[in-house]
């Protein structure tokens, strides 16, 4: 029985770290003072997200609450605050795309039709054939490269309609371009090239 | 100690207080609902907003700690505004449906919308919805009226020890949820019904019952437990509608147990509301008072005085049980018996007091349980020792069966013989309790209604003497009783007397057949079938074990219908006050008893239960003063034969069904089976 529309209606019977994972947690816990391990239950969230197909099963969950001596709920309740954990399962490529003021400005809402004609997926949603899922997020802390897309771990800058179409060819061919900013400028330099300073070309 | 200035008023507070406790101690009312007392300070509401100088906006006064020279004020314009903007923020999403509401007419919400809010709304959005949670057979939940204060959530972690309910999602999805939708697993869990400043959370059993001002309110006091909460006992009418907790800082704080709370539909079923006698067929029969009492009279007249027996139970009043002992000893009887467990107690007070009295739980520094489950013998106890335990650490080491406490507790084992261990100091726990300036000892029941409980009682004082759990001013040994009459029964001698038979010892000689007569007033926790030779009266309120067994059953009173003087465990002696009429032809037990000896041709001395009182005032002084703890002076107490082996265990198997009137609840059955399906499903899993 699902508590809460956030969390999968299927869950796995049973949920166990790998072997490295368990060394992981033992690296991280003794990272926090003895008494104070609940502090490591976000890495360890992120842990079983990364070993379970990008998503929490409850039974993480519980595991995560017993390794830490914490409630389940405490855990339940720092994996439903987090936009970042997901309780339930995502497509292969999992796109935050960040709709906050400086991406907005910059044509966050083209980027996100871009994907809403492809996929016809809104925020939340997962395309119908299940390799796509599409979150809404706040600030993902690029504003300089705006607009941003987040395919799983990383960050794509400068996107367009366009952009973002080519960008999901790329993934749809499991060939991801390059990441980083699709228009090509280098670092958070100026669009369009540096408008100051020109002269002081770095030594090649 | 901080002196600061709220509304130009100058006042000193505590160090370590908070603005809201100055504001308080100057006498301005400050609005809130995340606040409590005896919470930890959450700050998530806002509505305590006040100015102070030198900040560049309104702080929560909750939350900012009271600093020396800080002026105060809460009467500006910006506090009344920043209050109206709170207030509507909390009604963004709050439903507008007072009228249909259980908390309605008692909500903190609706008060404070009155007086600290706009008078209409600015928002025209849909409100959100939110999907109500299954918390268990006693809190029904409208999820959508929360505001989300958290004051549950933390009684439930703080106070009650049980960890379940949480604040999942964050912002306008927030929710408040336990996991998995399990029941919380707490005895006091309906205490965050209280807590709840609005409906979100509410009674189950009391739903859409009643308007607390249709209401008749009763202060009296509890009798479910040994504990004695003071309790206010709403009715309307004849019919109790529902029980909340009463102030009391020595007693029950500001919370009671569920059963405490909850029971209470059991005095509505099973009644006993006219006499009853046994048929030529064997079944009982409707009878009349005067016939009962002929059938009684006839019977007791041609026993001899010998073979005359009374057993008082669990929930008797003093009163009751002063008059049935004056009524035996008239008759020449010494066959009287408080303790249907058969617990070996009595004799010197302090012997089976909680001597250190409840709140002086809060001073303990190392605490040794034997033979008792706080945790559901007095579940509000419970709760402070976890208080300590959760300030200080407190060390607890328990002798008898392992449980979860809601604190830490080392269990030693369940050996009678591990006493011995602490006494020569090889136990485990010996050190702790030597090293510690306030050690405390709670015996329960558990042991001392076993076979050698006199021999447990001896080596529990033993060990007292040993560790200096005695001395200084401090009495740190402690009996935890399970019977709200036990007390009242032992100081007013409800014992057997002068060569008189004990429980055991009426069983045996019903057995042999030299009792003629056994009266039971409410007992219903000792073996019927062996009294079976007897006559047995049952004098009490419900058809219960007593009265299937009895061959002539009086209908007395339970406890919210009279008048009675209880003692709790700690000697503490309290009024209870009627609250509603027993049903029926029912009565109330003194007079019963009264009118009893009347037609035996005794007298016993009063016509008004003034008048009875006052003689059990004159024979024990204590009982006239009221509420105050008699301490008692260290003794010599318990016995010196040697321990049995057998594992020391529990006096109560479960919480919710332990008397008469638990077990005629239906609210109790189904929190019985709520606890069986949670275990069933843990256990599948």
């Amino acid at each position: 029985m699902s508590i809460d529309a956030r969390i999968a209606d299927d869950q796995p019977d049973s949920f166990a770290f790998t072997k490295e994972n368990e060394a992981e947690i033992k690296r991280i816990i003794a990272k926090y003072p003895k008494g104070r391990q609940a502090s490591a239950v976000m890495p360890l969230l992120d842990l079983a997200q990364r070993q379970h197909d990008n998503w929490i099963p409850m039974r993480a969950i519980e595991l995560i609450a017993n390794k830490l001596d914490m409630a389940e709920i405490r855990v339940l309740e720092v994996a439903t605050f987090y936009t970042m954990y997901n309780l339930k399962p995502v497509g292969k490529y999992f796109l935050q795309a960040c709709t906050t003021t400086p991406c907005w400005l910059r044509g966050s809402d083209s980027m996100m039709r871009c994907i809403k004609d492809r996929y016809g997926i809104a925020s939340g949603e997962t395309s119908d054939c299940g390799r796509f899922t599409l979150l809404e997020v706040e600030c993902l802390g690029a504003c300089v490269n705006a607009p941003i897309l987040q395919v799983n771990d990383d960050f794509y800058e400068d996107l367009d309609y366009a952009s973002t179409g080519a960008l999901l060819d790329s993934l749809e061919a499991d060939a991801p371009l390059p990441v980083g900013s699709v228009s090509g400028r280098s670092g958070s330099e100026a669009d369009g090239g540096a408008t100051s300073l020109a002269a002081l070309k770095p030594a090649e | 100690m901080p002196k600061l200035t709220v509304n130009g008023v100058e006042v000193e507070v505590e160090n370590g207080a908070t603005v809201l406790h100055a504001c308080e101690e100057a006498g301005v009312e400050v609005p809130r609902f995340c606040y409590h007392d005896r919470l930890s300070i959450a700050g998530n509401c806002r509505m305590c907003l006040v100015d102070m100088e030198r900040a560049p906006k309104p702080v929560a006064s909750c939350a900012m700690p009271a600093g020396d020279g800080m002026v105060i004020r809460t009467d500006t314009d910006r506090v009344k505004k920043a209050r109206e903007g709170v207030m509507e923020f909390l009604l963004i999403n709050h439903p507008l449906d007072c009228p249909i509401c259980d908390q309605g007419g008692e909500c903190d919400l609706q008060d404070q919308a009155m007086g600290y809010g706009y008078d209409a709304s600015r928002y025209e959005e849909n409100k959100r919805a939110v999907e109500d949670k299954n918390m268990g057979p006693l809190i029904s939940t409208t999820m959508t009226r929360c505001i989300h204060c958290t004051r549950c959530v933390r009684f439930a972690t703080e106070i009650a020890g049980v960890p379940e309910l949480g604040a999942i999602g964050r912002g306008e999805s927030m929710e408040i949820t336990t996991y998995l939708e399990k029941t919380l697993a707490s005895e006091l869990s309906a205490n965050v019904i209280d807590l709840c400043p609005v409906g979100a959370l509410t009674s189950k059993p009391y739903a859409f019952a009643a308007r607390p001002w249709e209401l008749s309110k009763t202060e009296s006091v509890d009798v479910m437990d040994a504990v004695g909460s003071n309790i206010r006992v709403d009715a309307r009418g004849a019919q109790v509608m529902r029980v909340l907790p009463r102030l009391n800082e020595d007693i029950n704080e500001e919370w009671i147990s569920d059963k405490t709370r909850y029971a209470i539909d059991g005095l509505r079923r099973q009644r006993l509301d006219r006499p009853y006698m046994r048929g030529r067929d064997g079944k009982l029969e409707p009878a009349s008072w005067d016939d009962a009492f002929s059938a009684i009279s006839a019977k007791m007249k041609k026993a001899k005085p010998k073979a005359v027996a009374a057993i008082a139970g669990d929930q008797c009043d003093a009163e009751s049980m002063f008059a049935l002992k004056m009524m035996m000893g008239k008759l020449g009887s010494g066959h009287i018996d408080c303790r249907q467990d058969g617990a070996k107690i009595g004799g010197a007070r302090s012997g089976y007091l909680f001597n250190s009295t409840i709140a002086g739980i809060d001073d303990a520094d190392a605490l040794l349980i034997i033979g008792s489950n706080p945790r559901i013998e007095a579940a509000v106890l419970n709760a402070r020792i976890r208080r300590n335990w959760l300030a200080t650490r407190l060390p607890v080491a328990v002798i008898g069966p392992k449980n979860d406490l809601t604190y830490d507790a080392l269990h030693l084992g369940d050996d009678p013989a591990l006493l011995d261990d602490v006494l020569s100091g090889k136990s485990k726990f010996a050190a702790k309790l030597k090293k510690a300036k306030r050690p405390m000892i709670i015996v329960g029941m558990g042991a001392l209604t076993r076979s050698d409980g006199a021999a447990i009682l001896g080596k529990a004082r033993d060990i007292a003497d040993a560790y200096g759990v005695v001395g200084g001013g401090w009495n740190g040994f402690n009996i935890l009783h399970t019977a709200a009459a036990r007390v009242g029964g032992l100081d007013l001698g409800f014992t057997p007397d002068r060569g008189g038979l004990d429980v055991a010892g009426m069983y045996k000689a019903a057995e042999a057949g030299e009792l003629d007569v056994v009266w039971l007033m409410g007992a219903d926790e000792i073996d019927h079938a062996r009294l079976s030779k007897a006559f047995v009266v049952y004098q009490g309120h419900h058809g219960d074990r007593g009265a299937h067994h009895a061959d002539v059953v009086l209908p007395g009173a339970a406890y919210t219908e009279k008048d009675g003087i209880y003692v709790n465990t700690e000697g503490r002696v309290q009024y209870a006050s009627r609250a509603a009429f027993p049903p029926g032809e029912a009565r109330e037990d003194w007079a019963i008893v009264r009118a009893m000896a009347a037609r035996l041709g005794i007298n016993l001395g009063f016509d008004s239960l003034d008048d009875l009182r006052e003689s059990l005032y004159e024979a024990v002084p204590h009982f006239a003063a009221r509420d105050e703890v008699a301490s008692a002076k260290w003794a010599k107490f318990g016995g010196r034969s040697k321990l049995t082996a057998a594992a020391i265990d529990s006096a109560l198997d479960g919480f919710y069904m332990t008397c008469a009137i638990s077990r005629a609840s239906e609210t109790m059955g189904q929190c019985m089976m709520a606890l069986a399906e949670d275990g069933a499903r843990d256990a599948a899993e």
